[in-house]
């Protein structure tokens, strides 16, 4: 956290989420694969509340509804929520054990989802498969490696996302 | 990261205001932005532009099975290209075959309903169109092709390949449209069973290899092996054209309902192409096009008429058949 501002660095890792996100798979890992731009934002939210905050959420959401929302602003609204909560708690989080951070980001996975969820019901588009909340799961194992991956690009200014 | 003292709660120095005022803000535009896309389909333009600018993320994002496909090709063997050719020619000859006995079919048919001269093919023009990016998840079946508004493609385009129907488009970009699969769990398809004309609703499963029948009783004349082609209904494809056949029926003493999985014919996971089809406005068993939102309601008190077609005519909800809102008319 020694740069001035780290809003390169979040740009470019909330596009490398997005990227990872939209990334065609094969349909098995399809339904496990973590919801990387979350936790791209929830990283944001919690180590960096200044910079990216909500509007990161929001527009992170944003992006995401345009390669994959039924309605513009459904993943939006989730994201904001998300991110408004995590930058409110952010002190309490990142003070946290790793593996207690995961549980948390577990419970914020489970809020994003509900919202998704229940704006997918209210539009017309109820997917009520219980496979959808398998990315709750996956995104809380894959939460430490990935902080770890985060905070390497926010302490190591110098390193390849200096082009940013 | 010494600590600035921020208490939760509290508002955080730097840009912005607090957390709760800007997320109000966002939330409210967020709830804004979802009506106005969904109720009033204000914003198509926004979208139409949103989806230009994703284009090529998309495209990036699939260079590489694009790159292995290319690859493979490029160093196909002599033999595989000679085995090739050759069944393309077997296949070429197999259908003009078939096409021989269609004209005398389709005089014939002109005869029987008492036309002067044969009515022209249904389909008015195709456009082959590359998979840019297929989404094939139990809960989301889309893909992305490589045309949009640029090439005249509308939204509720029915995408065919050549053994079936594959799904119909979603969202239109300038250079590119999203599509929805038929075994997408959102979509559902107007057929009627080839051999019995009996018309249900086909109703994705959310799996590439199957569609389920659920709004057939449990008496219904079905049996495995059965061949399901497009009723007519719903204004987005024309009847007759192949979707899938009867793989299992499982009927239960105690349910009303028969439980019927059919296996669709396309191949949408094998295909690089497909196929957009205009159809010929007038011909009998072209679709009509979905009405243009509100303006189209019959007269009278708005709250006592039946509920405008949804934009996209083929997806019906459950319980709710399309058969029983709108019998299509033919326009001669």
């Amino acid at each position: 956290m020694s740069a001035a501002s780290p809003l390169g660095r979040m740009l470019l890792t909330a596009f490398l989420g997005l990227i990872l996100t939209v990334l065609p798979l094969p349909s098995w890992l399809e339904v496990v694969r973590p919801a990387f731009l979350v936790l791209t934002v929830l990283y944001w939210s919690v180590n960096a509340p200044r910079t990216g905050g909500i509007a990161l959420g929001f527009f992170a959401g944003l992006a995401l509804d345009v390669f994959q929302g039924p309605v513009l602003g459904q993943h939006a609204l989730a994201l904001a929520l998300v991110s408004y909560i995590t930058v409110r708690e952010h002190q309490r989080i990142r003070s946290k054990p790793a593996f207690q951070q995961s549980l948390l980001v577990f419970a914020a996975l489970v809020v994003y989802e509900l919202v998704v969820f229940a704006i997918d019901g209210w539009t017309g588009h109820p997917v009520t498969s219980s496979l959808r909340w398998i990315h709750c799961v996956t995104s809380a194992v894959v939460w430490p490696p990935v902080a770890a991956l985060l905070s390497y690009t926010a302490t190591n200014p110098f390193g390849v996302t200096r082009r940013s | 990261m010494a600590a600035f003292g921020t208490a939760a709660g509290r508002p955080l120095q730097g840009r912005g205001g607090s957390p709760g005022f800007s997320f109000t803000l966002f939330a409210v535009l967020a709830v804004v932005v979802m009506y106005l896309d969904q109720r009033a389909h204000y914003i198509e333009r926004v979208r139409y532009v949103l989806q230009a600018a994703a284009y090529p993320i998309q495209l990036a994002v699939n260079s590489p099975p694009t790159a292995r496909r290319w690859l493979k090709e490029s160093f196909a063997t002599r033999d595989a290209l000679e085995s090739d050719n050759a069944r393309l020619r077997a296949r070429a000859r197999d259908l003009e075959l078939l096409a021989m006995r269609y004209d005398a079919l389709a005089r014939e048919n002109g005869a029987l309903r008492g036309l002067s001269a044969a009515l022209p093919p249904v389909a008015d023009r195709w456009l082959a169109a590359e998979i840019v990016n297929l989404q094939m998840s139990s809960l989301r079946q889309r893909m992305l092709i490589d045309r949009g508004a640029s090439n005249g493609v509308f939204e509720g385009q029915a995408v065919l390949d050549e053994s079936g129907v594959i799904g119909q488009t979603t969202h239109v970009g300038p250079w590119s449209a999203e599509v929805i699969l038929i075994t997408d769990p959102e979509h559902a398809l107007p057929v009627r069973i080839e051999r019995t004309g009996l018309r249900t609703i086909a109703v994705g499963a959310g799996d590439a290899s199957s569609l389920a029948l659920p709004y057939l009783p449990s008496n219904a004349d079905v049996h495995g092996g059965d061949l399901l082609v497009t009723s007519g209904l719903g204004g987005v494809f024309p009847e007759g054209y192949p979707v899938a056949r009867v793989t299992e029926v499982h009927r239960d003493a105690v349910q009303p309902l028969a439980q019927v999985r059919a296996a669709p014919l396309a191949h949408v996971a094998a295909d690089a192409e497909v196929m957009l089809v205009w159809f010929r406005q007038g011909q009998p068993a072209a679709p009509t096009p979905p009405p243009n939102a509100a303006g189209d309601l019959p007269a009278g008190n708005p709250a006592m008429q039946p509920l405008p077609a949804p934009h996209q005519p083929a997806k019906a909800p459950a319980g709710h058949t399309p058969e029983a809102t709108a019998p299509q008319e033919p326009p001669q």
